[in-house]
């Protein structure tokens, strides 16, 4: 069930730190811990950055939702740039086609409780993360 | 363009940060801090990241840049002040800031550097290096 919905457009880097401040605020707003919030804020830093270099930006979706009584923030990231050609590669600790650590992704991944990836080359990647209320 | 203060004191470079990096500004003050080594002959840069919410990778690798740099130029870098949720964080994201000198605090910070830079001999441990010009 969805209990809240919202939508961002990053276009710039501008935008990431009001992006980063609107995740803090739907966590705080359903309780969730300091140490949760920083790990699904980190993730979402990751995936945002990604989104504006590779994919010159896209929009993201906020929602806040509520499932067998959990409750939890997702965030769904859209871009229309290249696309993934390996999923799996990009998923690996160290890859980077950039000249960064490569540890977006994976890290991203390893920081909340539920991560899915879709990418078609040339359609462009779709990355959603949700974090639980009391996830771990 | 925003800027992030860096302050010199002594032999060493004071940089406080004090608001939600983004890339850019990050970018920024790497090159600020290794201008201001080379400018004042800095043997110490600290850093103050106490009321930073968020690290993740690029902000990470900056930091982990700054310190190589600067020790290229003969100064060392301390981290001081991260938060519990940033290191837990970090670490989970797969980033250890290897080769970053870190400390609890700013006076913990200090002290770390001036032992590494040798500028004061621990009162209390002085007879680790015996002074060679006296005593047969």
């Amino acid at each position: 069930m969805i209990l809240s919905k919202d939508t961002m457009q990053i276009v710039h880097e501008q935008n990431v730190v009001p992006f980063r401040n609107r995740v803090k605020e739907l966590a705080t707003k359903i309780g969730m811990s300091l140490v949760n919030q920083t790990k699904l804020i980190t993730a979402a830093s990751e995936l945002v950055r990604n989104m504006l270099k590779y994919a010159n930006g896209g929009k993201i979706l906020l929602e806040i939702i509520s499932n067998n009584g959990r409750t939890g923030v997702r965030l769904t990231f859209m871009d229309e740039g290249p696309g993934i050609a390996d999923v799996q590669q990009a998923m690996r600790d160290g890859f980077s086609t950039g000249k960064s650590l490569g540890l977006g992704l994976p890290g991203a991944k390893r920081l909340v409780n539920e991560f899915d990836i879709k990418s078609k080359p040339g359609e462009g990647t779709t990355v959603t993360i949700t974090h639980w209320k009391n996830g771990r | 363009m925003d800027r992030i203060p860096i302050l010199k004191m002594g032999p060493y470079l004071l940089v406080t940060i004090q608001v939600d990096l983004y890339d850019r500004l990050a970018l920024t003050l790497e090159n600020d801090l290794i201008n201001m080594v080379s400018k004042t002959g800095a043997r110490g840069v600290l850093i103050d990241i106490s009321a930073v919410s968020i690290v993740d990778s690029f902000m990470g690798r900056i930091l982990g840049n700054i310190a190589s740099m600067s020790r290229i130029m003969d100064a060392e870098t301390v981290v001081v002040g991260m938060q519990p949720a940033v290191a837990i964080t970090l670490v989970e994201l797969g980033l250890t800031l290897q080769g970053v000198y870190t400390a609890l605090d700013v006076e913990k910070g200090m002290e770390l550097l001036q032992t590494k830079i040798g500028i004061i001999e621990d009162p209390e441990d002085e007879d680790e290096e015996v002074p060679d010009d006296d005593t047969v």
